[in-house]
């Protein structure tokens, strides 16, 4: 118990030691002063042009599938991934010490929670005696 | 330096700009949904897309603040989206 403390207050007194000198640099300013370099703003622009594909499919195929599961189908995997890609942007640009974690924490949020929702949501559908798309005119007629 | 800077805030203004109309197209899908579901579909769609949208405000203002605000958008549109299934599976949320 007294080790454990010791050993906590050993690290708390020294925290230049244990981190980088870009840790202290993200710390004492903001991540708007300290000006991100060339190539992270490449890859934060190719993350956040994917991620903008990848939510324009899905919208796309909401509106253009011709059923309700077709239309989970399409939204809950590719919005996942936009979003997904949108926080890896997140990371690239806030770097791991500001607000990188938050955004992996974030994409792993997303990864279990609209696939749970879409399930969800799809057997509500079926209960509620939604048809299915290629047995539309059997079921009504 | 500038000039790079300037072709990147063009690009997440142009994304920005694209998630915004994927966005309202996703209303489109809420107004005139055959069925209930679609509708709970579509407002999903707009959770998730108004997240990515909170996301592009952080990279763009660089205020990392703003991951934070959508990683509590994404929580309440899970909570909402489970409500939405269990009202529609049971009729009654709180029994």
């Amino acid at each position: 118990m007294t080790l454990a403390l010791a050993l906590g207050a050993a690290v708390a007194r020294a925290p230049a030691l244990a981190r980088p000198a870009f840790a202290a640099a993200a710390e004492s300013g903001d991540a708007a002063s300290a000006a991100p370099s060339d190539l992270r703003l490449a890859l934060v622009a190719v993350f956040v042009v994917v991620g903008t594909f990848f939510l324009a499919v899905g919208t796309l195929g909401l509106l253009r599938f011709p059923d309700v599961y077709n239309r989970m189908h399409a939204t809950s995997k590719a919005t996942t991934l936009g979003a997904a890609s949108m926080f890896l942007a997140g990371f690239v640009r806030f770097g791991p010490y500001d607000a990188g974690l938050t955004c992996l924490v974030g994409i792993v949020f997303l990864f279990v929670t609209a696939p749970a929702g879409a399930h969800l949501i799809s057997r509500a559908a079926r209960k509620l005696g939604v048809p299915m798309y290629p047995d539309d005119e059997n079921r009504n007629g | 330096m500038s000039e790079l800077a300037a072709v990147y805030d063009l690009v997440l203004a142009a994304c920005a700009a694209i998630t915004a109309l994927a966005t309202l197209a996703c209303a489109y899908r809420v107004a005139v949904g055959p069925t209930v579901p679609d509708r709970a579909v579509a407002l999903d769609t707009i959770g998730t897309c108004v997240v990515a949208i909170v996301v592009l405000h952080a990279l763009s203002s660089g205020r990392s603040f703003f991951v934070l605000v959508a990683v509590m958008l994404g929580i309440v549109g899970f909570v909402t989206t489970v409500v939405a299934a269990k009202y529609l599976t049971e009729g009654a949320i709180i029994e």
